[in-house]
């Protein structure tokens, strides 16, 4: 870098869709003074290799985030609970993405 | 592969020539930015932008030397011209100065780029036409970058105000020569391969005009000495430097491959 520079840009999320109708997924994140150039940098930071047809990005500070100690109320797999699992049908066969 | 008159092959050479130049040369000042951006993700955009020129560069001077029949590849043409051989503007040799003279060349040189490829994308050459239909999608992303660019730098803080300002002035001089007619397109002009440049000038001003003015940036004076030649070989002694760093290794190594 050529001199210091003072970068106090935010942080905006990226997304990521890589064809029609597929989900956006999370890419990564660049730092933009705004979200035209946050487009931009996402444009460029992640899509220049592969194929894209549309981007997300989403400032950071706006995405809520659940907190580490909640780990085991959150997320304690419901294994044992064998009514929250709908397997007791068959899917037809030609239903894709189930 | 079309075969020409002789008059209408020794100026389309010429013109790819011109065309694939710019693009080489500004695609290499561009690159001494990499690793040197302000940011991350700029120092990527730019090093982008920069591939994205060299890539333009090489299909036309690799259709330059099908046009000249010579068998001389895009490789022999970029590295084994001196710089009196070499057509490009004097505005894409000067030295890349700081970011705000790097984005304020680009935007100037973009708008123009911009303007001509949508003429070119109809050439009545059609590998000429096929490759700038291709190109223009970069080229409309380029100018996204720079105009965008121009805007914050223009309307920031004063320091980037002052230092885009600055960059217009100093480039002003080079910025007539991208509209100057050269008699030896004329005959290309007549056949429909390239646009006649009188007829997107207009287009240009007013394309520079309303952007500098909604980045609160002055239009330079017009009035004022004005770069030229640069179709007859003449360039400023950056060229030279620039050839000079870009052509060793070929030099050094005829033939080296990865």
């Amino acid at each position: 870098m050529e001199t210091t520079v003072n970068n106090d840009w935010p942080v905006w999320e990226v997304f990521v869709q890589l064809k029609s109708g597929a989900p956006h997924e999370h890419a990564g994140n660049v730092h933009a003074p705004d979200a035209e150039m946050a487009l931009q940098n996402a444009r460029d930071v992640y899509t220049r290799r592969g194929k894209a047809c549309s981007l997300w990005v989403v400032p950071s500070v706006e995405i809520t985030a659940s907190s580490p100690v909640d780990q085991g109320p959150f997320f304690d797999p419901g294994n044992d609970k064998v009514y929250r699992h709908p397997q007791f049908y068959k899917v037809p066969r030609g239903v894709k993405n189930v | 592969m079309n075969s020409f008159e002789p008059e209408i092959q020794e100026a389309l050479f010429d013109y790819l020539l011109h065309l694939g130049d710019n693009r080489l040369v500004l695609g290499h000042r561009l690159s001494e930015w990499c690793g040197h951006g302000p940011v991350l993700e700029e120092d990527i955009a730019l090093a982008n932008i920069a591939l994205d020129l060299v890539g333009q560069a090489s299909h036309l001077l690799c259709l330059a030397g099908e046009v000249e029949g010579k068998g001389r590849s895009e490789d022999d043409l970029a590295y084994f011209r001196e710089a009196i051989a070499f057509r490009n503007f004097h505005l894409v040799e000067q030295p890349r100065g700081d970011f705000a003279f790097t984005i304020a060349r680009q935007f100037l040189f973009d708008a123009h780029s911009y303007l001509l490829y949508q003429k070119l994308q109809n050439s009545s050459y059609e590998a000429f036409a096929a490759i700038a239909a291709k190109a223009l999608k970069e080229i409309t992303y380029h100018l996204r970058h720079s105009h965008q660019w121009i805007l914050r730098l223009g309307d920031g803080t004063e320091e980037s105000h002052r230092r885009t300002q600055n960059a217009l002035e100093d480039l002003w001089t080079y910025t007539d020569e991208m509209f100057l007619s050269e008699s030896k397109d004329e005959v290309l002009v007549a056949q429909n391969i390239v646009p006649e440049l009188s007829s997107f000038r207009g287009e240009w001003e007013k394309m520079v005009r309303d952007v500098l003015t909604e980045a609160t940036l002055k239009v330079p004076e017009e009035n004022q000495y004005m770069a030229k030649g640069c179709r007859q070989g003449r360039h400023s002694e950056h060229l030279g430097h620039l050839l000079a760093e870009m052509q060793i290794l070929a030099r050094s190594f005829p033939g080296a491959q990865w």
